[in-house]
């Protein structure tokens, strides 16, 4: 079937019009319509735009023109700002927002002749770790509709996991690629921080937020990245470096690759889970990779670290928010205070607003020393322990999660707890690590997720892992009951 | 608790958010169980250790040329906007 095919294969199709883009998209277009709503994967579907863009595409095709993404349906997280489309970022206080121009990376897709289909479910702010605090109501695991797809960017790995596109985009501030794709058993990466262009993407935690791909496969990955990375002098932070060409790169050979396994991951890891990565080291070693293990002193502190640095960030940012130039605003102010205190209070969902004051009370007169200014601190710690670590090796490799996908309901009343989902996976942000994590087995009958972080800028070795990784592993072939 | 409601009422007002009685006992449990969990941190020896608040050592911030790149979009921009009035955007009289 159409929508269990690699990027490059539907590519060939297009190409040789053994079939239209139209064709493709209403293929696609037909599955969310019949698939999304038991999932609620999508929350807005742009079916006739899509239509049009995939008539566009063709045009392009039948004139000779080849692109890797031409005319390949994706679906876009609503964190980017899409002209003339509503951009939610889950949040009610952007219900009614219509975006007036184009984020970078939607920008850089479209011109490729990539084809949106409509944009995905995520917890608001892209502030969750179970896709529960959305303000359009929870994503469901397509391998168990009972339990959450992980977040933030829920929707985008429920639809990947579902196959509802070809590949979607998400976002990772602290694991909001990574820890989702694990739990619906597709690839996700996250670049290095400033690979790929911020600019027009709804600002979370500015030092740590990073766009990415959720895909079937590393090579579908390499494929999309090429094409959304690249130097952006709209983003402050983008880097002017020159983007690898990643499909050509994905058979770089592994032998002598020094991968370290990271101690402080296995302390207390769950046995089934423990097995499943000695069993992924075990295909490394078949492949020529060398594995030793390497400590990370410094690593257990990223969640801490983190609840201090992302609050901070996103105090700051999300300040924007006042009801006066966009979004929601309260009704019958009495003054202006008023009004922005009760647009925000009405406009935010919980664990926003419980992030907001998290971060307003770290930097404010009296803790801006005792929380924020050491958490930077401890992040130069923690980087400086990544850098010591690729002295030694050349990947490090662990878990994505500490567990398969929990029940709906299970932990969004205790934040803490929740907050831990993000264990492994913080830290490559705070370091601004490119990380990706793939299919690597499964746990209850739930797909679990093997991680891979590298230095900066080694998105190419990652991708080419993860790619010969998936050459002698069929785990990411496997599609949850009812999605065939 | 390590904060009080009276912590929790002026962090709010300093983040300009209404938090209603309903919301209050949680934001105050759950809001001092982030703090507590956060103060591990300082049992960690830092000493001179740098503050780090970008993950790209060595980045600076570039300068472009004085030029104008972008035309007006007051329109469209404000066709967001929950109130406007010949260009400009309406809230409460500030000035009595």
């Amino acid at each position: 079937m159409l929508h269990n095919l690699s990027i490059g294969e539907l590519a060939d199709r297009l190409a040789a019009k053994r079939i239209s883009s139209v064709e493709l998209t209403a293929h696609f277009l037909a599955r969310i319509e019949r698939l999304n709503p038991s999932l609620n994967a999508l929350i807005t579907l742009t079916a006739e735009q899509a239509l049009d863009s995939a008539a566009a595409a063709d045009r392009r095709l039948a004139a000779g023109e080849r692109g890797r993404l031409l005319g390949i349906p994706l679906i876009h997280k609503d964190i980017f700002c899409t002209d003339g489309v509503r951009t939610s970022c889950g949040s009610r206080i952007l219900d009614n927002f219509v975006a007036p121009y184009d984020a970078t990376v939607v920008t850089r897709l479209k011109s490729a002749g990539a084809v949106m289909l409509g944009k995905s479910n995520m917890d608001e702010f892209a502030m969750g770790s179970s896709n529960e605090t959305s303000f359009y109501g929870p994503v469901r695991n397509p391998w168990d509709t009972t339990r959450v797809p992980g977040g933030s960017s829920g929707g985008s790995a429920a639809a990947m996991g579902a196959r509802l596109a070809s590949f979607c985009t998400g976002t990772d501030t602290g694991g909001s690629i990574r820890q989702p794709a694990a739990l619906t058993g597709v690839t996700g990466i996250k670049p290095t921080y400033g690979r790929v262009s911020r600019y027009g993407m709804v600002a979370f935690a500015s030092s740590l937020d990073q766009a990415g791909v959720f895909a079937r496969t590393a090579a579908d990955a390499a494929a999309v990245l090429e094409v959304m990375a690249g130097f952006d002098p709209r983003d402050s932070t983008s880097v002017d470096a020159p983007v690898p060409d990643f499909p050509a790169l994905l058979e770089q050979p592994l032998k002598g690759l020094r991968i370290g396994l990271l101690r402080e991951f296995f302390e207390g890891l769950e046995a089934r889970n423990a097995a499943l990565i000695e069993e992924a080291l075990r295909v490394y070693r078949s492949l020529g990779a060398e594995t030793l293990e390497v400590s990370l002193p410094h690593l257990p502190l990223s969640v801490p670290t983190y609840y201090v640095v992302a609050p901070a960030e996103c105090s700051s940012n999300l300040s924007r928010f006042d009801g006066v130039r966009y979004g929601y605003r309260c009704a019958q102010p009495k003054d202006l205070t008023d009004l922005y205190k009760r647009s925000r209070g009405e406009g935010f969902g919980a664990e926003v607003k419980r992030r907001i004051m998290t971060g307003t009370y770290v930097l404010s007169a009296g803790y801006y020393d005792a929380y924020y200014l050491k958490a930077q601190k401890v992040r130069r710690l923690i980087t400086d322990d990544f850098r010591a670590a690729f002295q030694k090796v050349d990947l490090l490799i662990g878990p994505t999660t500490p567990t398969p996908a929990f029940a709906i309901g299970a932990k969004i009343d205790d934040p803490v707890t929740m907050y831990l989902n993000d264990i492994y996976t913080i830290g490559a942000n705070l370091a601004g690590l490119p990380g990706l994590s793939a299919p690597c087995g499964f746990i209850d009958g739930l797909p679990m997720g093997l991680q891979l972080i590298g230095p900066h800028f080694s998105e190419a070795r990652l991708l080419g892992a993860a790619h010969q990784f998936q050459r002698a592993t069929r785990w990411h072939e496997q599609i949850p009951g009812g999605y065939e | 608790m390590s904060l009080t409601r009276q912590d929790v009422e002026k962090i709010a007002h300093l983040a300009r958010l209404s938090i209603t009685d309903a919301e209050m006992p949680v934001c105050v449990s759950s809001l001092s169980s982030i703090v507590d969990f956060v103060a591990e941190l300082s049992r960690v020896e830092t000493g001179s250790v740098e503050p780090m608040a970008h993950p790209l050592d060595g980045q600076r911030q570039r300068l472009r040329p004085d030029q104008v790149t972008e035309t007006d979009h007051r329109d469209k921009y404000q066709a967001n906007a929950p109130s406007v009035q010949a260009g400009l955007y309406v809230v409460p009289r500030v000035i009595e």
